[in-house]
């Protein structure tokens, strides 16, 4: 498989990986919480890899899928139980796992091969070249499998949960009516983002995941209503934006993960621009 | 230990970590802690671009690149949050993710290597404070100073800005300018606090000490000093550790110690701590169910006449509550002499028939306020008199009284039992 071809297929796999969950976050308000777990992870990541002396293991996904779920669970007490408004949670718990990570880390570098400029921004760029094998089978670059299996997680865990989770985004009280587990769907997709940001780490870092997580739902938000048509547009955006931010930071000689989120970035832009336009028009027309 | 490099550092962190919690106290309490973390990433393109126009290490390029950035986001903000139809949290995360990556671009196309960036991204993202000069604290010590001067100069201004935007337009305040010096001055403490802390964790800076010190207090002036103690002893505590251990950045240890004092404060405050809310609700709680209880006998003295007994069983019976916590109310109410334990059941003391009629007539005092001057029907007013006759002081009762002009009768006809002295 050639290079450039790894890359871009990975780029595509994250970044529609990301915009598909971020999309239930931006409809229920909790962009920032996935901001947050992007970050609060890192402890997950580093004990993980002190247990099992390996990057990209299943272990390291576990733990960082726990930590992600922990950070969750520690906002909602902080806001809840300890009486903090919901901004402020969100930002001393992020700010103090993270820090604990980086202290972790620091703590084992003679032990571990972790450093944290691994974590906070990965370089998609050594993705072909990082491979692995079964056998005397060249099995190709771990990242390909690693976002292409969580694409795969993403679409089935979104297509088994639509209805649970678009009851609970919409309206959590009627949802808990139906009976509908609302916080186990919360929790669940908590997991979900954990996850993704583990897998993206490698290639786009820490703090670009959020941009996958919230730019192209916000994009297709101001365009349409319904929450498939939601989905859809946010991939389709994701898509644009990976392949194409990867074509122009070839010809800029650019880094792939920021030229990629501001080619995203640009996309908004552009929406924003019509569908202000648009809403001047309409206005216009009414008066 | 106390050589010059720690000395150093030590003063630098104390003066950034206090100057910049004072800031964050006010868009803690505004609900914008997030801002100052979106901010703090939007500031790299700025950063970036001012490297290459103020040709390096140009101090006064650095701070105008990160003020046009931070001004650009902040704006960039609440424009979204106001003109369109995305949510705060969206408008904040997509503002400070695009700028970041905006500015992780322009640092490559810098740099022209594809892995170079890391080594000129590394103080922006975790700082060193280790690495902090003789003139950076100077620039430290002015922005303090000009911080806290702006503090007590706006005072006034913020406090409106913070809690009534619309009380300060109301009465003439230039809110838009007020809010502008706001947000330069976030800018600023931002764009400096970024050197010892780094992005990631200057959100802690601006958020932990003041949810730490609101648990403290409910007074601003005692919050913005709570807070800027809280930070300075966070980053002496982190500069001190960071220096015995080896290899240790100091950032991720101010933070750390910063968690901590926030995770004492909001358990064991005694103003708004969970505990001392706690054991408040556990003491409201026992209030009114022993002046249920007191209550409960008297209704039925006044019904027949005579002294009456009841079982606990009794009252289980008719008040339908668990009988644990019957017996706590009994056995706090017994060793105050309200109650008395005889072979037929509990009855009341003269001090506990005296405490019981008190709740029933604050019970009848505040049902006939609710019809006579409030005019609710009759058969509307029982709850609200259940959960006021566990409110109402003896200086209201007195005022109550003479408002209805001393009555006789409740609404349900029943009489309303004063003292008789």
């Amino acid at each position: 498989m050639s290079p450039t071809l790894a890359i871009a297929l990975t780029a595509s796999f994250t970044a529609v990986s990301c915009a598909l969950l971020g999309t239930f976050l931006v409809l229920r308000k909790m962009t920032m919480v996935g901001d947050a777990i992007s970050h609060a992870v890192l402890p997950g990541i580093a004990v993980a890899y002190w247990l099992s002396q390996s990057r990209a293991s299943l272990w390291m996904f576990l733990g960082a899928a726990a930590v992600g779920v922990f950070a969750t669970v520690v906002i909602e007490v902080l806001r809840k139980k300890l009486k903090v408004q919901s901004d402020a949670s969100i930002g001393m718990t992020f700010t103090t796992l993270f820090a604990l990570g980086v202290i972790l880390i620091t703590f084992w570098s003679d032990s571990v091969d972790l450093d944290q400029q691994c974590v906070l921004y990965g370089e998609i760029a050594y993705v072909p070249f990082n491979t692995w094998s079964t056998g005397a089978l060249n099995m190709g670059p771990i990242a390909l499998w690693s976002s292409g299996l969580l694409l795969i997680a993403v679409l089935l865990y979104i297509f088994i949960g639509y209805k649970g989770l678009k009851m609970s985004s919409f309206n959590e009280d009627y949802a808990a009516v139906l009976g509908i587990g609302v916080v186990a769907w919360n929790l669940s997709l908590m997991a979900m983002v954990s996850l993704a940001t583990v897998v993206s780490f490698e290639s786009v870092g820490a703090i670009l995941v959020v941009a996958l997580l919230v730019v192209p739902a916000a994009t297709a938000y101001l365009m349409v209503d319904k929450l498939s048509h939601l989905l859809i547009g946010a991939g389709i955006i994701a898509l644009l934006a990976s392949i194409g931010g990867y074509g122009c930071s070839r010809l800029l000689d650019t880094s792939i993960a920021g030229t990629i989120t501001t080619l995203l970035g640009v996309q908004f832009l552009i929406v924003l621009a019509y569908h202000q336009l648009i809403q001047k028009q309409q206005q216009h027309a009414v008066a | 230990m106390f050589d010059p490099v720690f000395i150093k550092v030590l003063l630098g962190t104390l003066l950034l970590a206090a100057s910049s919690s004072v800031v964050g106290a006010f868009s803690f309490l505004k609900g914008e802690s997030l801002v100052g973390d979106a901010i703090a990433h939007a500031l790299l393109p700025g950063v970036v671009l001012a490297f290459i126009i103020g040709d390096g290490r140009n101090p006064f390029a650095l701070i105008f690149g990160a003020l046009l950035a931070g001004l650009t986001a902040h704006y960039g903000i609440s424009y979204l949050e106001q003109r369109t139809k995305l949510k705060g949290d969206t408008a904040i995360s997509l503002v400070l993710s695009t700028f970041f990556g905006f500015g992780i671009m322009l640092l490559s196309a810098v740099q022209r290597t594809g892995h170079g960036q890391q080594a000129g991204l590394e103080r922006f993202l975790l700082g060193k404070a280790a690495a902090i000069t003789l003139s950076d604290l100077y620039v430290f010590a002015a922005l303090a100073l000009l911080l806290l001067a702006s503090v007590a100069l706006f005072y006034k201004g913020f406090q409106l800005m913070t809690f009534n935007e619309d009380f300060a337009a109301a009465i003439g305040l230039p809110i838009q300018w007020i809010r502008f010096v706001f947000t330069v001055l976030t800018v600023l403490a931002v764009t400096v606090g970024i050197q010892s802390v780094g992005v990631v964790l200057m959100a802690a800076l601006l958020i932990t000490p003041a949810a730490a010190a609101r648990s403290w207090t409910s007074s601003l002036r005692l919050m913005l000093v709570l807070s800027a103690a809280f930070a300075a002893t966070s980053a002496v505590l982190g500069t001190v550790v960071s220096a015995s251990l080896p290899k240790m950045p100091t950032g991720p240890w101010i933070v750390l110690a910063l968690g901590g004092i926030a995770f004492v404060s909001l358990l064991f405050a005694p103003e708004n701590g969970w505990l001392s809310r706690r054991k408040r609700a556990k003491g409201n709680q026992l209030k009114t169910q022993r002046e249920n209880l007191l209550k409960l006998l008297y209704g039925a003295e006044e019904r027949e006449g005579r002294t009456v007994a009841m079982t606990s069983e009794t009252i289980v019976g008719i008040r339908r509550q668990h009988l644990d916590g019957l017996h706590k109310t009994l056995r706090s109410l017994k060793k105050e002499y309200l109650l008395v334990e005889r072979e037929d059941g509990f009855a009341l003391t003269e001090k506990g028939r005296t405490e019981g009629r008190r709740v029933v007539r604050l019970h009848r005092l505040w049902e006939l306020y609710l019809t006579e001057r409030l005019g609710m029907a009759a058969d509307h007013i029982h709850p609200q008199a259940e959960t006021m006759e566990h409110i109402i002081t003896p200086e209201i009762e007195a005022l109550i009284v003479k408002e209805l002009g001393n009555p006789e009768l409740d609404p349900h006809q029943s009489p309303i039992p004063y003292e008789e002295d």
